[in-house]
């Protein structure tokens, strides 16, 4: 058991070992287990309050872990693209200044944006379907062309662990399909890839794997056998809700339902009940 | 207008050192007020103004009307309130705007209290609204040193400070400097209100900051076209409100002021592109 999970290690570029992540001491996923293999795309998949938020700000650094521990074996940068974004736009900043930004770890504070900068920041907006030398003023966007634009900045950052929370939540079905190619291509480039969203139908037809998260992880494994209607349902009925006086959490690995075998479910592949809807 | 200008300065010594005690005071301050003026803090930096007083008025009652001295004072109780109304508004529920109103009070009426020590009312006069035409060399020194190691700090935390302010988290994911870049702006603002306040006085040292910004905004929209606009407004104001100043004897700090609020309600309705006739009275909409 120990040998598996050393060899594992080598090709995870995230290894989550009994992970528990919340505010206030309320967990809001807890106790999950799992290796994101290196270069995966993974779709994250729960109902509303199921933790898929949080669970990738744990991912992204953005919180402390109340107990386990995140592994991350890749070397280079993870990023995080927020569902809702901090933005002020009263601050005037231009899409292609915005875009740029991205560039920071190339550029830092004092290095000019150059001839070839240039062009980096003219590729990545080439790549979002928006046109170089944009200098259209953030606030005056739309949100599907705002989107783009958060998504161009994303590429410029080359980091290799990405991160997405709901980046298609309402954006039509053209920007979605635009900028699914560009998770895509990131995949492609063999950068590890985890995306939070609902659309079963995309879940299925465009993610190669999914996990399903309610509160716990459900299941994990190939998004054509998790990513169904069913299995939804029942995760719904698994999100227990906020309770003000909830005891001090003895964990019980064993869900009504789920999983009857708890090392099944912590090796990656889920219970088979789950499967064949 | 330019004639008469022209002869002023070139007749009187003082009126030339006041020009470039102010001009370096305009460029000084014109681009952190930018900042300010977006971030909306022009009334949160008009409080720490109001906090020079206390120090200025130590450093007068122990130095007399030394410049340094009361630039030095004005410097430290303007660090000290601004960085308290912070600490009190992270502690407590009490948000920073009540904070700063509750501590720019306090340090107005000892500012006032501690000057009246002296019972000299020319000197509380002159120190709350400025004697812009009293500039030594020694003065005019400190103040175009000040804009100037200024205006090079700036360019140093310009991009970490407009992204901590355009878009916070996002800065946070990709480096640490964004507290830091914050940290020195807010010491740039209190050095060159406490600048500032030797032309034109604690009362109306915040407007060499705000009044141009505020009026910039309604004639460009980015950051560095607003700075440019911002520092030219407030070079324009000086001139004007000197050259008025001397030609009807009226006080030149109000004079100064007075100028850049009337550049500031022209651009209000003429500005082009978020002034009102812009707004209420605009051209025909383009085709895309």
């Amino acid at each position: 058991m120990v040998g598996a999970v050393s060899i594992g290690s080598d090709s995870a570029a995230i290894v989550i070992d009994d992970l528990t992540l919340g505010y206030q001491r309320h967990p809001a996923v807890h106790h999950v287990d799992c290796r994101i293999e290196t270069g995966s795309l993974t779709a994250l998949i729960g109902p509303n309050g199921a933790g898929k938020t949080t669970l990738l700000r744990g991912l992204a650094g953005e919180l402390a872990p109340f107990t386990g521990q995140i592994t991350s074996n890749s070397a280079g940068k993870t990023a995080f693209l927020p569902q809702m974004h901090n933005i002020d736009f009263a601050i005037p900043l231009s899409v292609e200044e915005a875009v740029a930004m991205g560039l920071w770890q190339r550029i830092g504070i004092e290095k000019g944006i150059g001839k070839h900068e240039r062009q980096m920041i003219a590729d990545a907006l080439q790549a979002v379907k928006l046109r170089p030398g944009d200098r259209r003023q953030l606030g005056e966007l739309s949100g599907g062309v705002l989107q783009r634009v958060l998504f161009a900045r994303m590429m410029l950052r080359d980091a290799d662990v990405i991160l997405l929370d709901e980046p298609f939540q309402s954006v039509d079905e053209r920007t979605t399909s635009d900028l699914l190619d560009v998770v895509v291509r990131w995949h492609e480039e063999g950068k590890t890839v985890i995306v939070s969203l609902h659309d079963l139908d995309l879940v299925r037809t465009r993610f190669p794997q999914a996990m399903l998260l309610a509160r716990e992880l459900l299941c994990h494994g190939p998004a054509a056998k998790i990513a169904t209607v069913a299995n939804l349902e029942r995760a719904r009925g698994m999100c227990a809700g906020f309770d003000e006086k909830a005891k001090v959490c003895e964990h019980k690995s064993k869900m009504p339902g789920f999983a009857e075998n708890p090392n099944e479910r912590a090796s990656g592949v889920s219970s088979p009940s789950l499967y064949g809807n | 207008m330019t004639g008469l200008s022209i002869s002023a300065f070139h007749e009187y010594a003082f009126m030339r050192h006041a020009l470039a005690g102010s001009l370096a005071v305009s460029i000084g301050c014109a681009p952190l007020g930018v900042f300010l003026v977006l971030r909306r803090l022009s009334l949160a930096s008009d409080a720490v103004a109001h906090a020079l007083l206390p120090g200025i008025a130590v450093g007068y009652l122990l130095a007399g009307f030394s410049i340094f001295a009361m630039l030095v004072g004005g410097i430290v109780s303007a660090m000290v309130v601004a960085l308290t109304a912070g600490l009190i508004s992270r502690l407590t529920i009490l948000k920073e705007d009540a904070n700063l109103a509750a501590l720019y009070l306090g340090s107005l009426a000892l500012g006032v209290l501690l000057i009246s020590l002296r019972e000299n009312r020319v000197d509380l006069h002159s120190i709350l609204f400025g004697s812009v035409l009293a500039i030594g060399d020694s003065g005019l020194l400190l103040l175009v040193s000040v804009a100037s190691i200024s205006l090079l700090v700036l360019a140093a935390i310009y991009r970490p400070l407009l992204l901590e302010f355009a878009d916070p988290s996002f800065l946070r994911q990709i480096s640490r400097s964004g507290m830091v870049a914050y940290f020195v702006f807010i010491v740039l603002v209190v050095v060159n209100l406490a600048s500032a306040s030797q032309a034109q006085g604690t009362l109306l040292a915040i407007s060499a900051m705000i009044m141009p910004a505020a009026t910039a905004r309604f004639w460009v929209a980015s950051v560095g076209s607003m700075i440019g606009v911002a520092m030219f407004i407030g070079c324009a104001s000086s001139v004007v409100g000197l050259t008025v100043s001397l030609y009807l004897n009226i006080p030149a700090g109000p004079a100064i002021v007075m100028a850049a609020v009337i550049f500031y309600l022209l651009s209000l309705v003429f500005g082009s592109r978020e002034g009102l006739l812009a707004r209420y009275a605009p051209r025909r909409h383009l085709a895309a």
